[in-house]
Protein backbone atom coordinates (compact mmCIF):
# COMPACT_ATOMS: atom_id res chain seq x y z
CA UNK A 1 0.00 0.00 0.00
CA UNK A 2 1.43 3.77 -0.94
CA UNK A 3 1.25 6.20 0.91
CA UNK A 4 0.37 9.93 -0.36
CA UNK A 5 3.01 12.12 0.98
CA UNK A 6 5.53 13.68 -1.12
CA UNK A 7 8.20 13.93 0.99
CA UNK A 8 11.33 11.27 1.35
CA UNK A 9 12.14 11.70 5.26
CA UNK A 10 13.22 8.98 7.53
CA UNK A 11 9.92 8.02 8.91
CA UNK A 12 11.44 8.54 12.60
CA UNK A 13 14.01 9.09 14.47
CA UNK A 14 16.92 6.71 13.68
CA UNK A 15 18.18 4.27 16.59
CA UNK A 16 20.83 6.33 18.11
CA UNK A 17 23.55 3.11 18.05
CA UNK A 18 26.28 3.86 15.75
CA UNK A 19 26.14 1.75 12.52
CA UNK A 20 22.73 -0.28 13.44
CA UNK A 21 21.53 0.30 9.93
CA UNK A 22 22.66 -2.95 8.73
CA UNK A 23 21.50 -4.85 12.43
CA UNK A 24 18.36 -3.37 12.28
CA UNK A 25 17.78 -4.18 8.44
CA UNK A 26 17.87 -7.69 9.72
CA UNK A 27 15.79 -7.41 12.78
CA UNK A 28 13.01 -9.61 14.21
CA UNK A 29 10.91 -6.53 14.64
CA UNK A 30 8.93 -5.38 11.48
CA UNK A 31 9.17 -1.52 12.82
CA UNK A 32 13.06 -1.83 13.22
CA UNK A 33 13.27 -3.04 9.68
CA UNK A 34 10.76 -0.46 8.28
CA UNK A 35 13.12 2.64 9.65
CA UNK A 36 15.87 0.58 8.50
CA UNK A 37 14.69 0.52 5.47
CA UNK A 38 13.68 4.19 5.44
CA UNK A 39 16.76 5.35 5.82
CA UNK A 40 18.09 3.44 3.32
CA UNK A 41 16.00 4.17 0.84
CA UNK A 42 15.91 8.37 1.71
CA UNK A 43 19.83 7.98 0.79
CA UNK A 44 19.62 5.23 -1.90
CA UNK A 45 16.67 5.46 -4.09
CA UNK A 46 17.75 8.16 -6.51
CA UNK A 47 21.13 6.49 -7.25
CA UNK A 48 19.93 3.56 -7.62
CA UNK A 49 17.28 4.83 -9.77
CA UNK A 50 19.45 6.60 -12.02
CA UNK A 51 22.08 3.81 -12.07
CA UNK A 52 19.46 1.25 -13.58
CA UNK A 53 18.49 3.66 -15.83
CA UNK A 54 21.61 5.14 -17.00
CA UNK A 55 23.60 1.24 -16.75
CA UNK A 56 20.67 -1.29 -17.63
CA UNK A 57 18.73 0.78 -20.33
CA UNK A 58 15.87 0.50 -18.24
CA UNK A 59 12.85 2.32 -19.33
CA UNK A 60 11.03 5.04 -16.64
CA UNK A 61 8.19 2.33 -15.49
CA UNK A 62 10.20 -0.53 -14.98
CA UNK A 63 13.27 1.36 -13.54
CA UNK A 64 10.42 2.74 -10.87
CA UNK A 65 9.14 -0.70 -9.92
CA UNK A 66 12.91 -2.46 -9.99
CA UNK A 67 13.79 0.19 -7.45
CA UNK A 68 11.26 0.09 -5.35
CA UNK A 69 11.26 -3.93 -5.39
CA UNK A 70 14.89 -4.14 -4.83
CA UNK A 71 14.80 -2.64 -1.22
CA UNK A 72 11.51 -4.97 -0.26
CA UNK A 73 14.14 -7.44 -1.29
CA UNK A 74 16.98 -6.86 -0.09
CA UNK A 75 15.31 -6.98 3.33
CA UNK A 76 13.07 -9.57 2.94
CA UNK A 77 15.71 -11.71 1.75
CA UNK A 78 18.30 -10.31 3.74
CA UNK A 79 20.70 -9.57 1.12
CA UNK A 80 23.25 -7.65 3.75
CA UNK A 81 23.51 -11.36 5.31
CA UNK A 82 27.47 -11.22 3.17
CA UNK A 83 27.97 -7.76 3.34
CA UNK A 84 31.44 -7.06 5.38
CA UNK A 85 32.02 -3.22 5.60
CA UNK A 86 35.41 -4.18 6.46
CA UNK A 87 35.85 -5.07 2.32
CA UNK A 88 33.56 -2.77 0.97
CA UNK A 89 31.41 0.78 0.99
CA UNK A 90 28.09 -0.22 1.73
CA UNK A 91 27.43 2.11 -1.23
CA UNK A 92 30.00 -0.20 -3.28
CA UNK A 93 27.60 -3.49 -1.78
CA UNK A 94 24.23 -2.21 -2.87
CA UNK A 95 25.29 -1.38 -5.97
CA UNK A 96 26.48 -4.77 -7.07
CA UNK A 97 23.23 -6.24 -5.30
CA UNK A 98 21.05 -3.85 -7.57
CA UNK A 99 23.59 -4.84 -10.37
CA UNK A 100 22.57 -8.74 -9.60
CA UNK A 101 19.20 -8.55 -8.87
CA UNK A 102 18.30 -6.47 -11.95
CA UNK A 103 20.65 -9.29 -13.67
CA UNK A 104 18.40 -11.62 -12.21
CA UNK A 105 15.11 -10.45 -13.37
CA UNK A 106 16.63 -9.88 -16.59
CA UNK A 107 16.85 -13.72 -16.75
CA UNK A 108 13.80 -14.33 -15.31
CA UNK A 109 11.90 -11.90 -17.71
CA UNK A 110 9.34 -11.35 -15.01
CA UNK A 111 7.95 -7.94 -14.18
CA UNK A 112 8.05 -7.52 -10.46
CA UNK A 113 5.58 -6.88 -8.27
CA UNK A 114 5.68 -4.48 -5.94
CA UNK A 115 4.51 -4.34 -2.14
CA UNK A 116 5.35 -7.16 0.22
CA UNK A 117 5.19 -6.22 3.81
CA UNK A 118 6.98 -2.94 3.25
CA UNK A 119 5.36 0.38 3.02
CA UNK A 120 6.87 3.13 0.47
CA UNK A 121 7.04 6.89 0.67
CA UNK A 122 5.98 7.92 -3.11
CA UNK A 123 9.52 8.64 -4.39
CA UNK A 124 9.19 11.47 -6.92
CA UNK A 125 11.00 9.38 -9.86
CA UNK A 126 10.09 12.77 -11.87
CA UNK A 127 11.97 14.94 -10.15
CA UNK A 128 15.23 11.97 -10.77
CA UNK A 129 13.92 11.55 -14.37
CA UNK A 130 14.72 15.75 -14.99
CA UNK A 131 18.07 15.35 -12.94
CA UNK A 132 19.41 12.56 -15.72
CA UNK A 133 17.78 14.44 -18.14
CA UNK A 134 20.38 17.74 -17.36
CA UNK A 135 23.30 15.75 -16.96
CA UNK A 136 26.18 15.41 -18.81
CA UNK A 137 28.57 12.08 -18.45
CA UNK A 138 32.12 12.09 -19.32
CA UNK A 139 32.90 9.46 -21.35
CA UNK A 140 35.46 8.24 -18.63
CA UNK A 141 33.16 7.77 -15.82
CA UNK A 142 32.95 4.41 -14.08
CA UNK A 143 28.77 3.14 -13.32
CA UNK A 144 31.12 3.20 -9.81
CA UNK A 145 32.04 7.07 -10.01
CA UNK A 146 28.45 7.93 -11.13
CA UNK A 147 26.77 6.38 -8.49
CA UNK A 148 29.06 7.33 -5.90
CA UNK A 149 28.75 10.82 -7.59
CA UNK A 150 24.24 10.54 -7.43
CA UNK A 151 24.71 9.25 -3.91
CA UNK A 152 26.81 12.73 -3.11
CA UNK A 153 23.94 14.55 -4.88
CA UNK A 154 21.12 12.58 -2.95
CA UNK A 155 23.20 13.50 0.39
CA UNK A 156 23.53 17.09 -0.22
CA UNK A 157 19.94 17.38 -1.82
CA UNK A 158 18.43 15.95 1.38
CA UNK A 159 20.95 18.37 3.75
CA UNK A 160 20.14 21.38 2.26
CA UNK A 161 16.50 20.45 2.46
CA UNK A 162 16.89 19.86 6.27
CA UNK A 163 19.33 23.14 6.62
CA UNK A 164 16.27 25.08 4.77
CA UNK A 165 13.78 23.45 7.17
CA UNK A 166 15.60 24.34 10.28
CA UNK A 167 16.70 27.75 9.48
CA UNK A 168 13.20 28.64 8.83
CA UNK A 169 11.95 26.96 11.89
CA UNK A 170 14.57 29.18 13.59
CA UNK A 171 14.08 32.36 12.05
CA UNK A 172 17.39 32.20 10.17
CA UNK A 173 16.14 32.17 6.53
CA UNK A 174 18.57 34.89 6.13
CA UNK A 175 21.37 32.61 6.91
CA UNK A 176 20.08 30.11 4.38
CA UNK A 177 19.30 32.51 1.45
CA UNK A 178 23.39 33.93 1.76
CA UNK A 179 24.03 30.17 2.11
CA UNK A 180 22.02 29.12 -1.09
CA UNK A 181 23.27 32.22 -2.65
CA UNK A 182 26.90 31.50 -1.98
CA UNK A 183 27.32 28.09 -2.22
CA UNK A 184 24.59 26.61 -4.44
CA UNK A 185 23.92 28.78 -7.22
CA UNK A 186 25.92 29.86 -10.01
CA UNK A 187 27.92 33.19 -9.50
CA UNK A 188 27.31 33.38 -5.94
CA UNK A 189 31.07 33.67 -5.40
CA UNK A 190 30.93 36.95 -7.81
CA UNK A 191 28.66 38.66 -4.82
CA UNK A 192 30.94 40.56 -2.85
CA UNK A 193 30.26 40.77 1.32
CA UNK A 194 28.74 44.18 0.90
CA UNK A 195 26.30 43.61 -1.73
CA UNK A 196 24.94 40.93 0.17
CA UNK A 197 24.81 42.78 3.02
CA UNK A 198 22.98 45.86 1.23
CA UNK A 199 20.38 43.34 -0.41
CA UNK A 200 19.37 41.76 2.73
CA UNK A 201 19.64 44.51 5.01
CA UNK A 202 22.25 43.44 7.01
CA UNK A 203 25.85 44.45 7.99
CA UNK A 204 28.51 43.21 5.80
CA UNK A 205 30.42 41.51 9.39
CA UNK A 206 26.84 39.44 9.47
CA UNK A 207 27.56 38.18 6.33
CA UNK A 208 30.53 36.47 7.33
CA UNK A 209 28.93 35.56 10.83
CA UNK A 210 25.73 34.00 8.82
CA UNK A 211 27.14 32.15 6.63
CA UNK A 212 29.84 30.10 8.83
CA UNK A 213 26.40 29.82 11.08
CA UNK A 214 24.53 27.88 7.57
CA UNK A 215 28.28 26.17 6.66
CA UNK A 216 28.46 24.56 9.88
CA UNK A 217 25.16 23.38 10.25
CA UNK A 218 25.47 21.92 6.63
CA UNK A 219 28.38 20.47 7.52
CA UNK A 220 26.71 18.89 10.36
CA UNK A 221 23.64 17.77 8.95
CA UNK A 222 25.88 16.29 6.20
CA UNK A 223 27.86 14.31 8.46
CA UNK A 224 24.96 12.72 10.50
CA UNK A 225 23.42 11.81 7.10
CA UNK A 226 27.05 10.43 6.52
CA UNK A 227 26.23 8.11 9.48
CA UNK A 228 23.40 6.93 8.64
CA UNK A 229 24.18 5.79 5.38
CA UNK A 230 27.31 3.98 6.15
CA UNK A 231 28.04 0.36 8.01
CA UNK A 232 31.33 1.15 10.21
CA UNK A 233 33.60 3.40 11.72
CA UNK A 234 36.23 2.86 8.93
CA UNK A 235 33.65 3.44 6.44
CA UNK A 236 32.21 6.68 7.52
CA UNK A 237 35.34 8.44 8.36
CA UNK A 238 36.10 7.53 4.85
CA UNK A 239 33.37 9.21 3.44
CA UNK A 240 33.45 11.90 5.35
CA UNK A 241 36.90 12.55 4.32
CA UNK A 242 36.35 11.91 1.12
CA UNK A 243 33.36 14.67 1.04
CA UNK A 244 34.34 16.99 2.84
CA UNK A 245 38.07 16.58 3.29
CA UNK A 246 37.44 16.24 6.94
CA UNK A 247 38.89 12.95 8.69
CA UNK A 248 37.53 11.72 12.19
CA UNK A 249 40.22 10.80 14.57
CA UNK A 250 38.91 9.49 17.36
CA UNK B 1 16.14 21.70 -4.64
CA UNK B 2 18.14 19.97 -7.89
CA UNK B 3 22.30 20.17 -7.12
CA UNK B 4 24.35 20.60 -10.04
CA UNK B 5 27.82 18.69 -10.73
CA UNK B 6 29.28 22.37 -10.26
CA UNK B 7 27.13 23.28 -7.31
CA UNK B 8 28.04 19.50 -5.70
CA UNK B 9 31.73 20.75 -5.83
CA UNK B 10 30.71 24.55 -4.39
CA UNK B 11 29.52 22.52 -1.54
CA UNK B 12 31.80 20.33 -0.73
CA UNK B 13 34.46 23.60 -0.12
CA UNK B 14 31.48 25.70 1.51
CA UNK B 15 31.41 22.34 3.99
CA UNK B 16 35.54 22.83 4.64
CA UNK B 17 35.56 26.18 5.15
CA UNK B 18 36.71 27.18 8.16
CA UNK B 19 34.45 29.07 10.74
CA UNK B 20 35.84 32.64 10.77
CA UNK B 21 33.15 34.41 12.62
CA UNK B 22 34.00 36.33 15.90
CA UNK B 23 37.69 36.42 14.01
CA UNK B 24 39.14 39.55 12.30
CA UNK B 25 39.69 37.35 9.29
CA UNK B 26 37.63 37.36 5.89
CA UNK B 27 37.36 34.27 3.96
CA UNK B 28 37.97 34.39 0.43
CA UNK B 29 39.00 31.24 -1.18
CA UNK B 30 40.91 28.25 -0.59
CA UNK B 31 44.51 28.25 -2.04
CA UNK B 32 46.08 24.16 -1.11
CA UNK B 33 45.74 21.87 0.68
CA UNK B 34 49.12 19.90 2.96
CA UNK B 35 48.96 16.58 4.67
CA UNK B 36 46.62 17.84 7.87
CA UNK B 37 45.95 21.69 6.89
CA UNK B 38 44.30 23.74 4.25
CA UNK B 39 45.24 26.77 3.52
CA UNK B 40 43.08 29.66 2.81
CA UNK B 41 43.31 33.51 1.22
CA UNK B 42 41.49 35.44 4.02
CA UNK B 43 41.44 39.38 4.41
CA UNK B 44 42.65 41.35 7.88
CA UNK B 45 39.69 43.32 8.62
CA UNK B 46 42.11 45.54 10.48
CA UNK B 47 45.42 45.95 8.79
CA UNK B 48 43.14 45.29 5.40
CA UNK B 49 45.18 43.40 3.54
CA UNK B 50 45.04 39.93 2.42
CA UNK B 51 47.43 37.32 4.06
CA UNK B 52 47.46 33.06 4.14
CA UNK B 53 45.61 31.48 7.02
CA UNK B 54 46.68 27.81 7.74
CA UNK B 55 44.21 25.23 9.62
CA UNK B 56 43.82 22.15 10.44
CA UNK B 57 40.84 20.15 8.47
CA UNK B 58 40.72 17.19 10.45
CA UNK B 59 38.67 16.52 13.48
CA UNK B 60 41.43 16.33 16.03
CA UNK B 61 39.37 14.89 19.23
CA UNK B 62 42.28 14.73 21.00
CA UNK B 63 44.07 17.92 19.88
CA UNK B 64 47.37 15.81 18.97
CA UNK B 65 47.33 17.81 15.57
CA UNK B 66 46.33 20.96 17.16
CA UNK B 67 49.67 20.58 19.41
CA UNK B 68 51.53 20.26 15.99
CA UNK B 69 49.95 22.89 13.73
CA UNK B 70 50.92 25.59 17.20
CA UNK B 71 54.41 23.32 17.25
CA UNK B 72 54.70 24.56 13.42
CA UNK B 73 54.12 28.16 13.76
CA UNK B 74 56.37 28.36 16.81
CA UNK B 75 59.27 27.07 14.10
CA UNK B 76 58.73 29.30 11.53
CA UNK B 77 58.02 32.40 14.14
CA UNK B 78 61.81 31.51 15.20
CA UNK B 79 62.74 31.95 11.76
CA UNK B 80 63.16 35.37 10.24
CA UNK B 81 64.61 35.31 7.41
CA UNK B 82 63.57 36.45 3.68
CA UNK B 83 63.80 33.08 2.42
CA UNK B 84 61.16 31.99 4.93
CA UNK B 85 57.14 33.11 5.31
CA UNK B 86 56.67 35.53 8.53
CA UNK B 87 54.01 34.20 10.27
CA UNK B 88 51.26 37.19 12.13
CA UNK B 89 49.46 35.04 14.40
CA UNK B 90 47.98 31.95 15.75
CA UNK B 91 44.52 31.26 17.40
CA UNK B 92 41.57 28.86 17.53
CA UNK B 93 38.41 29.05 15.63
CA UNK B 94 34.73 28.89 17.27
CA UNK B 95 34.85 25.53 15.58
CA UNK B 96 37.74 24.29 17.94
CA UNK B 97 39.96 24.06 15.07
CA UNK B 98 43.79 25.68 15.49
CA UNK B 99 44.85 28.03 12.85
CA UNK B 100 47.95 30.33 11.80
CA UNK B 101 48.14 33.12 9.60
CA UNK B 102 51.09 34.06 7.27
CA UNK B 103 52.25 36.40 4.61
CA UNK B 104 50.46 36.00 1.47
CA UNK B 105 53.15 34.25 -1.11
CA UNK B 106 52.44 35.43 -4.59
CA UNK B 107 54.29 33.28 -7.21
CA UNK B 108 54.74 29.62 -8.46
CA UNK B 109 56.02 26.55 -6.81
CA UNK B 110 59.38 25.35 -8.01
CA UNK B 111 57.66 21.68 -9.63
CA UNK B 112 55.13 24.24 -11.58
CA UNK B 113 55.59 23.92 -15.19
CA UNK B 114 55.29 26.74 -15.69
CA UNK B 115 58.02 28.48 -13.33
CA UNK B 116 60.58 30.20 -15.27
CA UNK B 117 63.75 28.70 -14.06
CA UNK B 118 66.11 31.21 -16.26
CA UNK B 119 69.53 29.63 -17.24
CA UNK B 120 72.39 27.76 -15.57
CA UNK B 121 73.25 30.76 -13.37
CA UNK B 122 69.93 31.87 -12.85
CA UNK B 123 68.88 28.27 -11.43
CA UNK B 124 72.04 28.23 -8.80
CA UNK B 125 71.69 31.34 -7.87
CA UNK B 126 68.34 30.36 -6.99
CA UNK B 127 69.76 27.32 -5.54
CA UNK B 128 71.78 29.34 -3.49
CA UNK B 129 68.98 31.21 -2.04
CA UNK B 130 66.91 28.19 -0.81
CA UNK B 131 70.28 26.80 0.62
CA UNK B 132 70.50 30.52 2.72
CA UNK B 133 67.31 30.08 4.30
CA UNK B 134 67.73 25.95 5.53
CA UNK B 135 71.65 26.77 6.58
CA UNK B 136 69.47 29.75 8.54
CA UNK B 137 67.02 27.36 10.32
CA UNK B 138 70.09 24.71 10.99
CA UNK B 139 71.88 27.61 12.96
CA UNK B 140 68.82 27.82 15.02
CA UNK B 141 68.39 23.60 15.64
CA UNK B 142 65.76 23.63 12.90
CA UNK B 143 65.66 20.83 10.44
CA UNK B 144 63.16 20.79 8.18
CA UNK B 145 63.18 17.17 7.11
CA UNK B 146 60.39 17.55 3.50
CA UNK B 147 62.46 20.11 1.39
CA UNK B 148 61.28 19.44 -1.86
CA UNK B 149 60.39 21.08 -5.45
CA UNK B 150 56.61 21.96 -3.94
CA UNK B 151 57.34 23.61 -0.98
CA UNK B 152 59.87 26.31 -3.00
CA UNK B 153 58.12 28.99 -3.97
CA UNK B 154 59.87 31.41 -6.46
CA UNK B 155 58.16 34.90 -6.37
CA UNK B 156 57.86 37.46 -9.70
CA UNK B 157 60.98 39.53 -8.71
CA UNK B 158 63.05 36.26 -8.07
CA UNK B 159 62.79 36.06 -4.56
CA UNK B 160 62.97 32.39 -3.14
CA UNK B 161 60.60 31.16 -0.10
CA UNK B 162 61.53 27.80 1.70
CA UNK B 163 57.68 26.34 2.89
CA UNK B 164 55.80 24.30 4.83
CA UNK B 165 57.54 23.67 8.17
CA UNK B 166 54.90 20.92 9.51
CA UNK B 167 57.48 18.69 9.62
CA UNK B 168 60.12 20.03 10.96
CA UNK B 169 62.27 18.96 13.47
CA UNK B 170 63.38 21.29 16.75
CA UNK B 171 67.20 19.48 17.78
CA UNK B 172 69.12 20.69 20.81
CA UNK B 173 69.41 19.56 24.00
CA UNK B 174 66.29 20.89 25.80
CA UNK B 175 64.36 21.11 23.41
CA UNK B 176 65.13 17.94 21.38
CA UNK B 177 60.89 17.17 20.47
CA UNK B 178 60.40 14.78 17.29
CA UNK B 179 56.89 16.56 16.51
CA UNK B 180 56.30 13.83 14.14
CA UNK B 181 52.52 12.23 14.66
CA UNK B 182 51.88 9.02 16.01
CA UNK B 183 51.45 7.54 12.78
CA UNK B 184 54.82 9.35 11.20
CA UNK B 185 57.82 6.89 11.83
CA UNK B 186 58.82 8.17 8.81
CA UNK B 187 58.47 11.55 7.55
CA UNK B 188 59.10 12.95 4.46
CA UNK B 189 58.22 12.77 0.81
CA UNK B 190 59.55 9.27 -1.10
CA UNK B 191 61.91 10.48 -3.78
CA UNK B 192 63.02 13.28 -2.04
CA UNK B 193 63.73 12.51 1.72
CA UNK B 194 67.14 10.96 2.72
CA UNK B 195 67.69 7.12 3.01
CA UNK B 196 68.11 7.30 7.23
CA UNK B 197 64.59 9.35 7.10
CA UNK B 198 63.35 6.49 4.38
CA UNK B 199 64.38 3.86 7.37
CA UNK B 200 62.91 5.82 10.15
CA UNK B 201 65.88 6.23 12.08
CA UNK B 202 65.00 8.14 15.12
CA UNK B 203 68.41 10.29 14.84
CA UNK B 204 67.45 12.24 11.68
CA UNK B 205 69.37 15.28 11.88
CA UNK B 206 70.56 18.50 9.16
CA UNK B 207 72.68 16.00 6.74
CA UNK B 208 69.19 14.78 5.78
CA UNK B 209 68.00 17.95 4.53
CA UNK B 210 71.60 18.44 2.87
CA UNK B 211 70.44 14.91 0.59
CA UNK B 212 66.77 16.65 -0.39
CA UNK B 213 68.27 19.60 -1.16
CA UNK B 214 70.52 17.20 -3.51
CA UNK B 215 67.13 15.90 -4.90
CA UNK B 216 66.29 19.65 -5.35
CA UNK B 217 69.25 20.55 -7.32
CA UNK B 218 68.85 17.34 -9.33
CA UNK B 219 65.59 18.54 -10.22
CA UNK B 220 66.60 21.87 -11.05
CA UNK B 221 69.17 20.50 -13.57
CA UNK B 222 66.91 17.78 -15.47
CA UNK B 223 64.78 20.74 -15.92
CA UNK B 224 67.48 22.39 -18.43
CA UNK B 225 67.32 18.89 -20.24
CA UNK B 226 68.25 20.52 -23.28
CA UNK B 227 71.65 21.69 -21.96
CA UNK B 228 74.50 19.12 -20.85
CA UNK B 229 75.03 19.32 -17.04
CA UNK B 230 79.13 20.01 -16.58
CA UNK B 231 80.48 16.59 -14.30
CA UNK B 232 81.64 19.17 -11.75
CA UNK B 233 78.03 19.98 -10.81
CA UNK B 234 76.54 16.25 -11.46
CA UNK B 235 79.51 15.36 -8.94
CA UNK B 236 77.70 18.19 -6.71
CA UNK B 237 74.52 16.09 -6.79
CA UNK B 238 75.95 12.91 -6.34
CA UNK B 239 77.80 14.17 -3.13
CA UNK B 240 74.75 16.18 -2.11
CA UNK B 241 72.70 12.61 -2.09
CA UNK B 242 75.03 10.35 -1.47
CA UNK B 243 73.19 7.02 0.73
CA UNK B 244 75.66 7.30 3.61
CA UNK B 245 74.94 10.68 5.65
CA UNK B 246 79.17 10.80 6.08
CA UNK B 247 79.82 10.71 2.59
CA UNK B 248 77.56 13.79 1.70
CA UNK B 249 78.90 17.36 2.27
CA UNK B 250 78.94 18.17 6.02
CA UNK B 251 76.67 21.08 5.77
CA UNK B 252 74.77 23.13 3.76
CA UNK B 253 77.20 26.07 3.51
CA UNK B 254 79.79 23.42 2.52
CA UNK B 255 77.61 22.87 -0.44
CA UNK B 256 76.67 26.23 -0.77
CA UNK B 257 80.20 27.27 -0.93
CA UNK B 258 80.86 24.54 -3.83
CA UNK B 259 77.89 25.85 -5.97
CA UNK B 260 79.52 29.56 -5.57
CA UNK B 261 83.05 27.87 -6.51
CA UNK B 262 81.39 26.35 -9.24
CA UNK B 263 79.71 29.85 -10.83
CA UNK B 264 83.37 31.56 -10.48
CA UNK B 265 84.98 29.13 -12.30
CA UNK B 266 87.34 27.99 -9.03
CA UNK B 267 87.83 24.36 -7.92
CA UNK B 268 84.87 22.18 -6.20
CA UNK B 269 85.80 19.67 -3.70
CA UNK B 270 83.35 17.29 -5.03
CA UNK B 271 85.06 17.30 -8.04
CA UNK B 272 89.20 16.72 -7.38
CA UNK B 273 90.94 17.42 -10.65
CA UNK B 274 94.74 16.92 -11.75
CA UNK B 275 97.10 19.76 -12.29
CA UNK B 276 96.42 19.79 -16.07
CA UNK B 277 92.72 19.89 -15.75
CA UNK B 278 92.93 22.85 -12.99
CA UNK B 279 95.45 24.65 -15.05
CA UNK B 280 92.88 24.44 -17.99
CA UNK B 281 90.30 25.57 -15.79
CA UNK B 282 92.24 28.61 -14.60
CA UNK B 283 92.96 29.47 -18.33
CA UNK B 284 89.14 29.30 -19.12
CA UNK B 285 88.73 31.67 -15.92
CA UNK B 286 91.37 33.98 -17.15
CA UNK B 287 91.19 34.02 -20.96
CA UNK B 288 90.16 37.29 -21.56
CA UNK B 289 93.07 38.74 -19.52
CA UNK B 290 95.42 35.82 -20.97
CA UNK B 291 94.19 37.09 -24.46
CA UNK B 292 95.04 40.95 -23.95
CA UNK B 293 98.34 39.89 -22.82
CA UNK B 294 98.98 37.46 -25.59
CA UNK B 295 97.16 40.45 -27.76
CA UNK B 296 99.76 43.13 -26.27
CA UNK B 297 103.14 40.64 -26.60
CA UNK B 298 102.45 39.86 -29.87
CA UNK B 299 101.94 43.48 -30.95
CA UNK B 300 104.79 44.42 -28.79
CA UNK B 301 107.19 41.82 -30.66
CA UNK B 302 105.75 42.51 -34.18
CA UNK B 303 106.94 46.59 -33.14
CA UNK B 304 110.28 45.40 -32.21
CA UNK B 305 110.77 43.20 -35.44
CA UNK B 306 109.29 45.88 -37.51
CA UNK B 307 111.69 48.45 -36.06
CA UNK B 308 114.31 46.25 -36.68
CA UNK B 309 113.98 45.03 -40.15
CA UNK B 310 113.47 48.54 -40.69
Amino acid sequence: MMRQERDIGISGRFPATRWSLIESARSPEAQQRQRALDVLIAAYWKPIYKHIRMKWQKDIEDAKDLTQEFFSRAVERDFFASFDPGRARLRTFLRTCVDRFVANENQAAQRVKRGGEFQFVALDFENAEGELRTRELPASETPDDFFAREWVRSLFEMAVEQLRRECESAGKAIHFELFKSYDIEEGGRELTYEQAARQYGIKASDVTNYLAHARREFRRIVLEQVRLSTASEEEFRNEARALLGFEVKG
Amino acid sequence: MRISDTAIERLRAAAEFPDLSGTRYRLMDKLGQGGMGAVYRVEDSVLERQIALKVINILDDQNQLAARLLQEARVIARLEHPGIVPVHDVGTLPDGRVFYTMKLVQGRRLDDPETALGGESECLRSFLKICEAVAFAHAHDIVHRDLKPSNIMIGPFGEVLVMDWGLAKVLGSSHHRDNAGPDDAVVGTPGFMAPEQERGDSHVGPLADVYSLGTILKFLLKQRAAEPVSRRLTAIVRKATEAASAARYASVQELASDITQYLQGGAVAAFPEGPGARAWRWIVKNRAWILLILAYLVTRTLFILWRRFS
